[in-house]
């Protein structure tokens, strides 16, 4: 019997396309996915049908179908012996919550692998009782869960030069979302009687960068939180196991992660991080420094780049917006390049600082157009084009490009990255 | 500080137990749960590395130009190249951030020496950081000093020195944030 099943899933994975299997979305296919129908149709009793279906446990911890094995996360395709992250696959994803084992993922030095029975964090400094806490301490300490979403500050970096990257996790993947669980930052500060005259703290890591970045003690005491759990589970070694920071709303690479130590002091500490990094070149050799927040951006994904519409007629546009400052207002939709612009409903909860899906009724007649998405966040910023951030910045700052995306949908239906 | 009445009495009528005692649940201005360990000078000695602009964690010890060059071409050329350039890693000299292309290094846009030993004790050499003495460790910030023209090749570098020299780019940065700056 188990025979008969794994043989059905063989042929069915051959007329699914030896490729395996990238995401299909209702008329909108990924290129190389062909399904072929194998007898398993009515007026067909499917084979799955007919026999039992494996047992429990196998495995243990659950695994998508395997039909969706092409949802993983990727390497960027340009070659690099120091590769620095992995994006998501946004355009295969349907929620706003990225699951753990789809989250971006980028690190300085590898992945450390932490006992949390050894693991510690130091807070010192300008604190009255200097202190060493456990895992176990900070998981008694009291929690919260908050949906907040993480972006690398570098996401969406190779639009500065040009239309780089096909498709929206290739561009955009940089980016996830979770509820994540830990103790407000503030507690671990007023437990350790951190001196009401201190300004900023350094973050610091326990991997191989031992990474730091110093962080303002008004972000510290205001949202910021030291986390263990990431969607109800515990924190995935790559997203900083056994504990990491997180600062909702700021670029990425502050929510240290691996977090060992933090220390409380006056001024920032000028790491190699937040000063030859993560620092934003202008046209006239100065850099911006502390550009912590993360400004709003949107993009469609359905349709998106590598993908192709078959068929005319309805198809519901589907995005993902966000925004470090606070909730996302307003989302807005062109299907004309920019000429005109219709407002996209909003998936509720509007939740602040985390990923918001946005939804609009279209229909495709088959003639080419452009496809745009612009956010408008609670502070009444709106989204910039590319032109208008580079009249601001030039196009050498690499970090915090937030431009409006543009996916071309040709006559077949093929759909590109432009700049429109 | 203090527990709100009317939650501490709805608290002990969905608490079966005697005697528990119910905390606010959310942070709340000085509340104190007494968790966490006393951190000693031993135990943080370890770990407290970070240096600051003004020198304030670097250790004793000194390095200079010559010893850093050995440092160099025995544990960094392979990914940093020869002098600091070519290799499949970061650049780390010459180049400007004024001229097109805007190229940063080490002696083009750090603005802080010290940070040059912060970040080559906690991180570097690649495959195996937190590798290097002290010495070596200013000697090797001597070498990539001296190969931007920032020192002299007679240059010995220590906690009291290093502080003091002044990258070209120390005025390069801006702390403000200007956004929203698109319009």
């Amino acid at each position: 019997m188990e025979e008969d099943q794994k043989k059905s899933r063989r042929r069915f994975l051959a007329g699914a396309g030896a490729a395996g299997v990238a995401a299909t979305t209702g008329a909108l296919v990924a290129p190389g996915v062909h399904a072929q129908p194998v007898g398993n149709q009515p007026p067909s009793v499917p084979e799955w049908t007919r026999v039992p279906g494996r047992g429990f446990l196998s495995p243990p911890y659950g695994q998508p179908s395997e039909f969706e094995k092409g949802v993983v996360r990727v390497l960027p395709s340009a070659p690099n012996p120091f590769p620095t992250a992995t994006r998501t696959p946004l355009q295969s994803l349907h929620g706003s919550i990225t699951p753990n084992g789809l989250f971006f993922e980028r690190h300085h030095a590898g992945v450390p692998m932490i006992d949390p029975r050894e693991h510690r964090l130091m807070l010192h400094g300008l604190v009255d009782r200097p202190l060493m806490f456990t895992l176990d301490d900070l998981v008694r300490l009291p929690s919260v869960n908050r949906v907040h979403f993480i972006e690398c500050s570098g996401n969406s970096s190779s639009q500065w030069a040009g239309p780089g990257g096909a498709t929206a996790q290739e561009v955009h993947g940089l980016a996830s979302n979770a509820e994540w669980t830990g103790v407000p930052l503030a507690v671990l500060l007023e437990e350790a009687g951190a001196r009401k005259q201190a300004r900023w703290l350094l973050a610091e890591g326990a991997d191989a960068a031992a990474m730091t970045r110093s962080v303002p003690m008004e972000k510290a005491l205001d949202d910021a939180l030291v986390v263990y759990a990431q969607n109800g589970e515990k924190l995935r070694p790559e997203q900083g196991y056994p504990i990491r920071l997180l600062l909702p709303g700021f670029e990425g690479n502050m929510s240290i992660k691996w977090l060992r130590r933090i220390k409380v002091a006056m001024e920032p500490f000028q790491t190699r991080e937040e000063t030859s990094t993560y620092t934003d070149l202008m046209p006239d050799g100065s850099a911006r420094q502390f550009t912590f927040v993360m400004d709003a951006k949107s993009c469609i994904l359905s349709p998106s780049g590598g993908q192709r519409i078959t068929k005319r007629g309805f198809h519901e546009i589907y995005g993902i917006a966000w925004t470090g400052r606070g909730r996302i207002r307003r989302v807005e939709v062109s299907c004309d390049a920019g000429k005109t612009w219709q407002q996209a409903r909003l998936q509720e909860p509007v939740l602040s600082m985390a990923l918001t899906a946005f939804r609009l009724e279209w229909r495709w007649d088959g003639s080419p157009c452009v496809l745009q998405s612009r956010a408008i966040d609670e502070t009444g910023y709106v989204q910039p084009t590319r032109k208008q951030l580079i009249e601001a910045r030039g196009t050498a700052s690499l970090y915090h490009y937030n431009g409006i995306q543009s996916w071309a949908i040709a006559n077949s239906g093929e759909v590109t990255n432009v700049h429109a | 500080m203090s527990t709100p009445r009317a939650g501490l009495a709805l608290a002990s009528l969905a608490l079966v137990a005697v005697g528990c005692e119910v905390v606010a649940p959310a942070p709340t201005g000085g509340q104190r749960y007494g968790l966490g360990t006393p951190l000693d000078e031993r135990v943080l000695a370890g770990w407290n590395i970070d240096v600051a602009p003004d020198g304030t964690g670097l250790p004793p010890g000194r390095g200079n130009v010559a010893q850093g060059r050995t440092v160099y071409e025995s544990k960094c050329v392979s990914c940093h190249g020869e002098k600091g350039v070519g290799g499949p890693a970061n650049r780390l000299a010459g180049g400007s951030v004024k001229s097109r292309p805007q190229v940063k290094t080490v002696g083009s846009f750090w603005p802080h020496a010290t940070t040059i030993y912060d970040y080559v004790n906690r991180a570097m050499p690649w495959d195996r950081p937190q590798s290097l003495a002290p010495d070596e460790v200013y000697a090797v910030t001597a070498y990539l000093l001296f190969i931007n023209g920032i020192v002299p090749e007679s240059a010995t570098l220590d906690a009291v020195s290093l502080p003091r020299v002044r990258m070209p780019n120390r005025d390069g940065f801006n702390p403000v944030d200007p956004r929203p700056d698109t319009r």
